[in-house]
């Protein structure tokens, strides 16, 4: 243990404390901007320089330990003066339109500034004036980049991808695209991660909202919204709801007031991909055994996360066909939405605006693709909201939510079994998918907890099941970083699996990027509970009893993988392009 | 009125001269400008505020310049921009009126001619395409990357073997570096801002002749994969080493009775005891290498090596002499700096008592044959080198050692002709005095002056210009060579002879110990893949946290030497090692550039290659 002294108290912590963990410990909070835990300690915006006994310049607190006998001071004046001077430093080259941004209200930099009472900048603004193509899904606005590396750090160290450099250096040092190429240009998988952990508003996603508005205020539109899995747990985050009422019900409330004539859920359609990928699976095996299958390779990779599916057309286009051709709960959606559904109302294709809530930045260039089109080549998702952009329209609505009541989901599409809700935390893809394979192998229903395995936040999970007789081997990872790490081993011969879920967020979609952001506070974890909890204590937890998916087999796709489910449901990844 | 007044120095000048000296070893120790671009701004701004005010070319044309820099920094120019700041920069090169404007147009000229690529790639990307800042500088300087702040950390805590664990990982001849290093990592010194660079090489030194205890080194499973490596210098005993450690079957074939190399027959003991240098070497074998002495491999014997073993290592180095191609060289009494050294190397030590010797030549070797000669018992050592002494490519420290020693330099003086006595005996070296003149290939050249040729009367005369390989033989059979050098790829990789890999003075040229060392490095990295393996040589000491201590200056120790008067009398090391209080007071002054600045960032250290 190691015994100082912090701003006149006696703080007692062990070795190895950083000055900020050892201030922290007696409820000093030293500020910090560019500081990200385990990440970002690079000490690099010196917001969180604190004042030394016997030492003439000030010191880093994020990543300096503590030392036996040191005398700290977080607040000195020499301290404060210097920590306002920085943060001065960095507005003038900063663009302060607050008023006009995305992160207003959830900025480390704006409340710091006003914590720190800047009332008056001393130094001449200088913007460096470089916005990117704002018609792609992830746009950065350097005007506002601090420059704190966090972005660089995310993407290299936790999705092993390097979209962002230092691109110039000494006073004209910039972050943005590696190598000075446009963003569309790399391998940027979409996941996001980049904008929920900026500081600041210097990374965004696209703002779709206004279309939905648009298409809200037409008369001759049939608005429909399916809500993804993870969207339930965190909608509310930034609304003043605490989580537990934060149901989807209350969501579909919302939703309705601000006009949308159906409201359904993306669980039903998840329930949807387990039947198909399920099958897929289990149809893989058996061709594998029998002559000519010497070709079909495993693992079989899920298909749901488009993060994912950006990162191995850029990574390993050699390992595409290993990926499953199942379309993504939200994009089997849109097809059945646009077909099944629209003959079900008895209109024209054309007259629905098929609308999805997702906890997720790369859903917005998936939608996009060429091949997410109907017949008549619209698209099977029309628009496609971040949980930022719903929560903004419900304020923009000026909708409280909480007051309002719960109201029931539309029916037959707004229904989904536990099985499904869980798709939005690592290893529930592969739980529910397990669930039902072992059904359609068997016959019998597993013990809906008899995978419970394969959950939880580490990494890379693998386990093995027996499934009707025969071991399955699977694996799970979250994170682009450890889906490298897992392949690596796959392709040295490390490994082996049958199946694997991959999911590009860390924590599944619970830690998307486009879920609410709170600075320093990774909630992946606390909403992932939430779909575990809603699956335990849901009826149906097996995707192949959701009656939804049963009714819609039976009145038009028939069964798993038929002609028409290969047509709506399924998806070629080639079809499509990605830089490497 | 008084007519005139003693010039008295102004409180601002006293403060702008001790910036100055802070500048001056800013810039020895940083570069200007990470990037060509801000470089070259910088370069035109600070000769712009040099400017006296007078003329407009430098008065208004090196501001205008600044501002085009500004605009291509800024992402505003185009590729015409380009065109008009080389126009620009050469307008003030012709037209100004003094040194001030004129020099100042000539390096942005020279700047933005040798940067284009890098104008136009801000232009084209608006981003640099220069590589990225060094991460930690000292790392960064030395060829071999060995973690310095590491093992200094190590000094400082008092753990001296971890520290020899330490640099062993990148390095497996710490005694020989700590010694004998050119230590290019003490150029780049943080600390050298601030006050003086650290005495990196006299740390090292203390370490190894301090480890409290000896150890082993991890070693891999045994592969079952043999290989060769021809030639037992620095470069293939590197190599060795680490093949040994990844579990490869090693046997080096060195033509000579002894390891080593040029450690061995090129550095005098007085430098490099031979007793440490074989300890270590011994130390290195025992991971289970074989060795077979005076074995020569020529071209065929590749072939046979190639046969039967799985991958060959060739680092010959350069042992072969060159010739000055004058009149009497090959009298008696002229030999070759390579010959001596080589015969010392064996030890035959040859007896120059009474002898008067001159030495030709001004790099490293010529002060360690004129040293080794006044050990010899030499009456009157005369060093002639046709430059000046400050041209000399020889470290300051063996030049001064030198001098301490009695050597004589003459300056300035090119060998014309060796005069010989009737029966075949060196009578003398005519030289003639030379003048400095206008550079040559970076270095100002001399030429003859306008006085007599001048006979230097001497009983030998060594000569010491340099060394070549002997590849001629392996050139026999289709291994690419230029102008003597084995010619590999960047991974040390012969060109069609699969398995082959090539490193050390034999590729470079005669070069320094810690580029053979990182030659042999990188070829057991490629070697390992190459057997289809991909062992890592981890870093396996815990280091101790790093501690913030802010700036306090602090002096650099220094190695001192014992008393010239002792010294040469004898081959024992002439550098004395540091004190407990001064290594422990100089390990201090580390700035710690792993953890603070661009190294935390982009992370201080390599755990792994």
């Amino acid at each position: 243990m190691v015994k100082l002294i912090i701003d006149d108290r006696e703080v007692e912590v062990p070795e190895h404390t950083t000055i900020l963990d050892a201030a922290a410990s007696v409820g000093i909070k030293i500020p910090t901007l560019c500081y990200l835990r385990d990440l970002n300690e690079v000490g690099a915006c010196r917001v969180c320089v604190v004042e030394i006994e016997g030492i003439d310049q000030l010191v880093a607190a994020c990543n300096n330990y503590v030392l036996d006998g040191m005398v700290v001071r977080t607040n000195s004046n020499k301290a404060r003066i210097a920590r306002k001077t920085n943060v001065e430093f960095l507005l003038s080259q900063h663009d302060s339109e607050c008023t006009s941004c995305t992160r207003s209200g959830n900025c480390s930099l704006q409340s710091l500034a006003n914590d720190l009472g800047i009332t008056d900048l001393p130094f001449s603004k200088h913007l460096e004036g470089f916005k990117s193509d704002p018609s792609f899904p992830l746009i950065r606005n350097n005007d506002k980049c601090i420059k704190c590396l966090r972005c660089i750090q995310i993407c290299e160290k936790v999705q092993g991808t390097g979209v962002w450099d230092l691109t110039s250096r000494a006073s004209h040092t910039v972050v943005n695209v590696a190598g000075g190429k446009k963003l569309s240009e790399t391998d940027c998988a979409l996941c996001g991660q980049c904008i929920t952990h900026c500081p600041t508003g210097a990374l965004r996603a696209r703002d779709d909202t206004e279309r939905v508005f648009d298409a809200l205020a037409d008369p001759d539109k049939i608005c429909l919204v399916q809500i993804a899995p993870a969207v339930r747990t965190s909608w509310s985050e930034s609304l003043g709801l605490p989580r537990e009422e934060a149901t989807v019900e209350r969501l579909a409330t919302a939703l309705r007031m601000m006009g949308f004539d159906y409201v359904f859920d993306t669980n039903f359609s998840a329930d949807l991909t387990i039947m198909e990928e399920g099958s897929e699976l289990l149809e893989r095996i058996k061709k594998a055994g029998e002559p000519g299958g010497e070709n079909i390779k495993f693992p079989m990779f899920t298909s749901c996360c488009p993060g994912w599916i950006r990162y191995v057309k850029s990574h390993y286009p050699d390992m595409l066909d290993q990926v499953s051709t199942s379309k993504s709960p939200q994009q089997m959606f849109g097809a059945v939405a646009k077909t099944y559904y629209a003959d079900a109302l008895g209109v024209d294709p054309s007259k629905i605006f098929c609308v999805s809530i997702m906890p997720c930045v790369a859903k917005k260039s998936e939608a996009a693709l060429p091949t997410m089109v109907g017949e008549n080549g619209d698209p099977d998702v029309d628009d496609v909201l971040t949980v930022r952009e719903v929560d903004r329209m419900v304020r923009a609505s000026h909708i409280d939510a909480t007051t309002i009541e719960e109201q029931k989901l539309d029916q037959p599409l707004g229904f989904g079994t536990g099985a499904a809700v869980i798709f939005g935390a690592t290893g529930g893809v592969m739980d529910a998918a397990l669930r039902s394979a072992y059904y359609l192998a068997t016959g019998e229903n597993p013990d809906p907890d008899a995978f419970s395995g394969v959950r939880g936040l580490d990494g890379w999970k693998e386990k093995t099941f027996d499934l009707a007789g025969t071991p399955l081997r699977v694996a799970v990872a979250h994170g682009l970083g450890n889906a490298h790490r897992l392949i690596e081993a796959l392709r040295a011969g490390e490994v082996s699996y049958d199946f694997v879920e991959i999911m590009a967020c860390p924590g599944g979609c619970v830690g998307g990027g486009g879920q609410p952001i709170h600075d320093g506070c990774e909630l992946a974890g606390e909403r992932g509970d939430v779909l575990w909890g809603l699956d335990a204590a849901s009826e149906v937890r097996f995707s192949h009893e959701n009656p939804s998916v049963k009714l819609v087999y039976d009145d038009y796709l028939e069964h798993p993988l038929s002609e028409r489910a290969e047509e709506l449901l399924h998806t070629d990844h080639t079809a499509w392009s990605m830089p490497r | 009125m008084a007519r005139l007044h003693v010039m008295e120095r102004s409180h601002a000048q006293a403060v702008m001269d001790d910036l100055h000296d802070a500048l001056g070893r800013r810039l020895a120790a940083r570069s200007l400008a990470p990037c060509p671009v801000e470089f070259t701004a910088a370069l035109v701004n600070m000769c712009a505020t040099q400017s006296c005010g007078k003329c407009t070319p430098c008065r208004v044309g090196l501001k205008a310049l600044a501002d085009l820099l500004e605009e291509v920094l800024a992402n505003r120019a185009t590729l015409e921009t380009i065109d008009l700041i080389e126009k620009t920069a050469n307008t003030i090169y012709l037209s100004s009126d003094c040194a001030i404007g004129y020099e100042a147009g000539s390096m942005a000229l020279m700047a933005v001619r040798g940067f284009r690529d890098d104008f136009e790639h801000h232009v084209r990307e608006h981003a640099c395409g220069f590589e990225q800042n060094e991460r930690v500088p000292c790392v960064a300087g030395c060829p071999a990357n060995v973690d310095i702040p590491g093992y200094i950390s190590l000094v400082e805590a008092g753990r001296y073997a971890d520290a020899v664990r330490l640099i062993r990982k990148d390095n497996p001849l710490p005694v020989v570096c700590g010694r004998v290093c050119e230590h290019p990592c003490e150029m780049h010194c943080r600390r050298g801002i601030v006050d003086d660079p650290l005495n990196i090489l006299a740390l090292k030194r203390y370490a190894t002749d301090h480890m409290e205890h000896d150890y082993r080194p991890n070693m891999a499973e045994p592969t079952g994969k043999k290989v060769a490596v021809i030639g037992g210098g620095p470069a293939g005993i590197s190599c060795a080493y680490y093949l040994a450690l990844m579990g490869h079957k090693v046997k080096i074939f060195e033509q000579r009775k002894h390891l080593g190399g040029m450690l061995r027959y090129g550095i005098p003991s007085y430098r490099l005891p031979r007793e440490d240098l074989e300890a270590e070497i011994q130390w290195i074998l025992d991971c289970g290498i074989d060795v077979e002495l005076e074995c020569s491999i020529d071209g065929a014997g590749l072939e046979q090596l190639r046969r039967d073993y799985d991958a060959v290592y060739l680092a010959i180095g350069a042992h072969s002499d060159k010739k000055l191609g004058l009149e009497g060289e090959d009298a008696q009494g002229v030999v070759s700096a390579v010959q001596m050294l080589r015969a010392i190397g064996d030890g035959e030590m040859p007896d120059f008592s009474g002898e008067r010797v001159v030495v030709i030549g001004g790099g490293n070797v010529a002060m360690d044959v004129a040293r080794s000669s006044v050990r010899l018992g030499a009456e009157k050592v005369i060093i002639a080198y046709r430059r000046r002494i400050c041209d000399m490519t020889a470290q300051d420290a063996e030049i001064a050692g030198a001098e301490a020693e009695g050597c004589q330099i003459m300056e300035l003086n090119a060998p014309v002709r060796i005069e010989t006595t009737d029966d075949g005996r060196v009578a003398g070296v005519v030289v003639q005095p030379q003048i400095i003149g206008a550079p040559r290939r970076g270095r100002p050249a001399p030429r003859a002056a306008a006085a007599p040729e001048q006979l230097i009367a001497c009983d030998r005369v060594i000569v010491a210009i340099g060394q070549d390989i002997d590849s001629a033989t392996f050139e026999n059979i289709g291994i690419p060579c230029k102008w003597g050098r084995i010619v590999t790829d960047t991974e040390g990789a012969v060109a069609g002879f699969d398995g082959v890999y090539s490193g050390g003075d034999c590729q470079t040229g005669p070069a320094t110990v810690i580029r053979a060392i990182n030659a042999g490095k990188v070829a057991a990295a490629n070697i390992d893949r190459h057997l289809g393996f991909d062992h890592n040589i981890e870093l396996d000491v815990e280091l101790p946290p790093v501690q913030f201590k802010g700036k306090r200056l602090c002096g650099r120790c220094e190695l001192k030497e014992r008393d010239a008067a002792e010294r040469i009398s004898d081959f024992e090391m002439a550098e004395i090692g540091l004190t407990e209080e001064e290594a422990h007071q100089e390990a201090s002054r580390c700035l710690r550039c792993d953890h603070f600045g661009f190294g935390a960032f982009r992370g201080g250290r390599n755990f792994q290659w």
